[in-house]
This record gives structure tokens, C-alpha cells and sequence, in this order.
């Protein structure tokens, strides 16, 4: 059940929270998918 | 070119011909009854429901589609990755007849055709994100002719205009990627007026970024899509660069559409933790959410990384078959599924079959003049004279 938010700022603290772990799960998991993407390249030489 | 191929290309009475030659033609009769009965006697639009298919689907997934010229002339001349140069005629030559179509089909919509440029020259309302938007496709327009126009006019050899043009490829890039930063955002932009129509699922103060990133993929899947018809049906008509390049063009496309569509999941998934959006997944809405974000959006996604990592070209093109749905299922449920969504089943849309019908004429429109371009000028093959040029 969704709760009752009284104040904009409940309502910001609450969403702000969970966007935060998403952001940091976002961070987590789109490098993990563009090694999954590029994971059989050819290495470039660099030297 | 084999002999067999031209005796086929001078037969008049080829299935395609016979189908689209129907299309048109009752496409032509319905353009008749709606500039002569109008709007009303064509369409199931009213007062609730001002735009309907020919917006949802003929404007907004048209200017989506053609994305494709600005994403592939950016990567070509701005990132200097010259080894998709082969893909950036055919990408600006299905972006050129995709807006030209989109202008095409609005006048059905709008219906006084003379009236075309009052709001760019005689009544800008420029406080108005139409405006905007009407001002940036006229533009784009204008640079995706100019864009377009070196084939051409190799084709009418006119070698100095020719020459001239040529010379300002990487302004009129540059000037393309912004006029469509702006424009296509701005089609995202038009529904924030209306929170209280469109479900809160599809509605976010991130709509414009939405739809440019969504417009980013929408591009590159039209390309790889494109490119295996063309392989197809156009094949003799390809010159050894552009056989040799074009399947590093489809993976090297599907890798980065794969890429960016992650990435708008995790936006739309960021756009939902920030509106807190959660409840309403547990509704028919939700699922219906859900099938467009993770059946046509994250999946794909998967797919065009899996042809991109085991180099197959073959997923890469039925990725981009289902990427280009997912869009067109986004667009759709934003303009039209999604919107007035609290109406009683009575007094919602369903086009009628002549707004259907008109939106297939449109189409077909495009197809054929695709295919007379690609036929007499130099779209898949450079011209003999100009192979020294690049």
C-alpha cells in the first residue's frame, strides 16, 4: 500500500531515496553491460 | 548488373508495382474526400481526440525514423568513424523522404495546404513549442535537401554545384544534429502540457529527453533495417565498398543501439523512482508498461548486444526489426493508448479505416520514391567520376 506523503518534502526525501539506489545500481550495471558488449573486441594496441 | 536483372527492371506489371499502384490509387480518392468533405468525413477524431493516427504514427514515429540521417552523418563526419561512410547516403535519403512524408502527412491533418508557411513567415507564435518544432523540421528540411542533393546532381552532372555542396558537409552535419537535438526533444516536450490526460506512467517531466535518446536507436535500427532491404531488393545496384562495409555498418550500429537503448531503460527506470510511479505497475497498465519498456526496449536491447558480441548479422537485423516496433509502440501508446486514458471506453480513438488507409498510401509513397531514387542515382554506389573525392 502506497503511504501518505504530507509534504512535498516527505515526498521528495522518499523518491529521492529510491532514485539514488537505482542511480547507483544504473552505475553498476551499464559498464557490467558494455563489458558484456564489447567483451569479445579486438584489443586496440595502445603503445 | 545481370541481363536478367534488367529485363526485370522494365517489366511494368511486377507485384510491387500492381500493390502499391491500389495503394495509391485509393490513397488518391481518400485525398479527395478529405480535402473536399473534410477532416470529418475521414477520420474518428473529435474535440477529446484532436490527433490521432496521422500524428501518433505518420509525424511522431516518422520524425523518429528518419533519425537515422543525423545519427549516421554525425558518426561518419563528426566522431570520423569513415568506415560507415557507405551508410550515410542510403541513412540521408531515407531521412530526406521520412520528413518530406511527415510534412506530406500533416497536411492531412492540418488541411489547408496554402497556409504551409504563415507560421514559419507571416504569424510566428513563438512562445509555442509547435512552433519550434514546425521552424526545426523546416529547417532540417531544408539541410537534408541540400544534404542529399550531391547524388543528384552527380546524377544530372552538374559537377560545380556539385563541388560546392560538397564542401560544406560538416556544417550542414553539425547544423542537422542540432536542429534534430532541438525538434526531436521538442515532439517529447508537446505532451507535458496535458499531466492530467496522459497516464502517469508515460507521462515525465523527462519526456523530451525520452524522446531524443529514444529517436537516437529509433535512427540506428532504421539503418541496419533499411540496409538489409536494400541488400535484398537493391543488392545489384551496390557497388564492392558498400557490400565490404555493410556488415561492419549493421553490427557496429547494433552495438551502439544496444547501448543506448540500456541506457533510456535506465532513464525510464530513474523517471520512475523520481515521479514514484511504482504503485501503477501493478496495474494493466503496468504490464502494458512493462511489455513496452523491457519486451520491446530492454530485450532487443539484448539481442542487438548478442549479434553485436557473436557477430550475427542475421539477430542484428531482426533486433533492429523489433527495436523499430518498440518505438513505434512507444509513440503510439504516448499519443494515443496512453492518452485520455481515464475516458470511458465510448469516447476513446480508434482511427478509422481511411485514416489507416492514407497512413499505408504515405508509406508506400515513400517506398516507391525510395526505389526510383535508388535505382537511377548514385545512393548505394559511388559515381565513376567523384570515387577520387574522399
Amino acid at each position: 500500500m502506497e503511504g501518505i506523503f504530507y509534504t512535498l518534502q516527505d515526498f521528495m526525501l522518499h523518491s529521492k531515496n529510491i532514485t539514488y539506489i537505482v542511480m547507483g545500481i544504473v552505475l553498476i550495471v551499464l559498464p557490467l553491460f558494455w563489458r558484456f558488449l564489447s567483451g569479445r573486441d579486438q584489443k586496440k594496441r595502445t603503445y | 548488373m545481370s541481363h536478367d536483372k534488367t529485363r526485370d527492371d522494365k517489366k511494368i506489371l511486377t507485384p510491387f508495382n500492381v500493390i502499391s499502384g491500389i495503394i495509391i490509387l485509393v490513397g488518391l480518392v481518400l485525398t479527395v474526400l478529405r480535402f473536399t468533405k473534410g477532416i470529418g468525413a475521414v477520420t474518428n477524431l473529435d474535440d477529446n481526440n484532436p490527433w490521432g493516427l496521422w500524428i501518433g504514427f505518420d509525424l511522431l514515429c516518422g520524425v523518429a525514423l528518419a533519425a537515422g540521417g543525423y545519427v549516421t552523418s554525425a558518426a561518419c563526419y563528426i566522431f570520423g568513424l569513415k568506415r560507415y561512410h557507405s551508410a550515410v547516403r542510403p541513412a540521408i535519403l531515407t531521412a530526406f523522404l521520412g520528413y518530406v512524408l511527415v510534412v506530406f502527412a500533416l497536411h492531412y491533418d492540418v488541411g489547408r495546404p496554402l497556409r504551409l508557411p504563415y507560421p514559419i513567415f507571416f504569424s510566428p507564435g513563438t512562445t509555442s513549442l509547435l512552433y519550434e518544432v514546425g521552424l526545426c523540421v523546416f529547417l532540417y528540411l531544408t539541410v537534408l535537401f541540400i544534404e542529399y542533393s550531391p547524388a543528384a546532381l552527380e546524377w544530372l552532372g552538374l559537377k560545380k554545384i556539385r563541388n560546392i555542396i560538397v564542401r560544406m558537409t560538416l556544417v550542414l552535419t553539425i547544423f542537422g544534429v542540432i536542429l534534430s537535438t532541438l525538434h526531436q526533444s521538442s515532439l517529447g516536450a508537446l505532451f507535458m502540457i496535458a499531466p492530467s490526460k496522459l497516464h502517469p506512467l508515460w507521462y515525465s517531466g523527462y519526456l523530451p529527453v525520452y524522446f531524443f535518446v529514444s529517436s537516437i536507436f529509433a535512427g540506428l535500427s532504421m539503418v541496419i533495417f533499411e540496409g538489409s532491404l536494400a541488400h535484398r531488393y537493391m543488392h545489384h545496384k551496390m557497388d564492392e565498398t558498400h557490400l565490404a562495409e555493410s556488415t561492419g555498418v549493421a553490427l557496429g550500429f547494433a552495438k551502439a543501439a544496444a547501448f543506448v537503448m540500456m541506457g533510456y531503460v535506465c532513464i525510464k527506470v530513474i523517471g520512475l523512482a523520481m515521479d514514484n510511479n511504482w504503485h501503477y505497475l501493478a496495474t494493466g497498465w503496468g504490464a502494458w508498461f512493462l511489455v513496452e519498456l523491457i519486451g520491446f526496449v530492454a530485450l532487443p536491447a539484448f539481442a542487438y548486444a548478442l549479434a553485436a558480441r557473436e557477430r550475427n548479422l542475421r539477430l542484428a537485423r531482426w533486433a533492429a526489426v523489433w527495436s523499430i516496433l518498440g518505438l513505434v509502440l512507444n509513440r503510439l501508446n504516448i499519443s494515443l493508448v496512453a492518452f485520455n486514458w481515464h475516458l470511458p471506453s465510448a469516447q476513446r480513438y480508434f482511427p478509422s479505416w481511411m485514416e489507416i488507409a492514407i497512413s499505408v498510401f504515405i508509406v508506400t509513397v515513400g517506398v516507391v520514391v525510395y526505389r526510383f531514387i535508388t535505382t537511377h542515382m548514385p545512393i548505394f554506389y559511388e559515381h565513376p567520376d567523384y570515387r577520387t573525392d574522399h
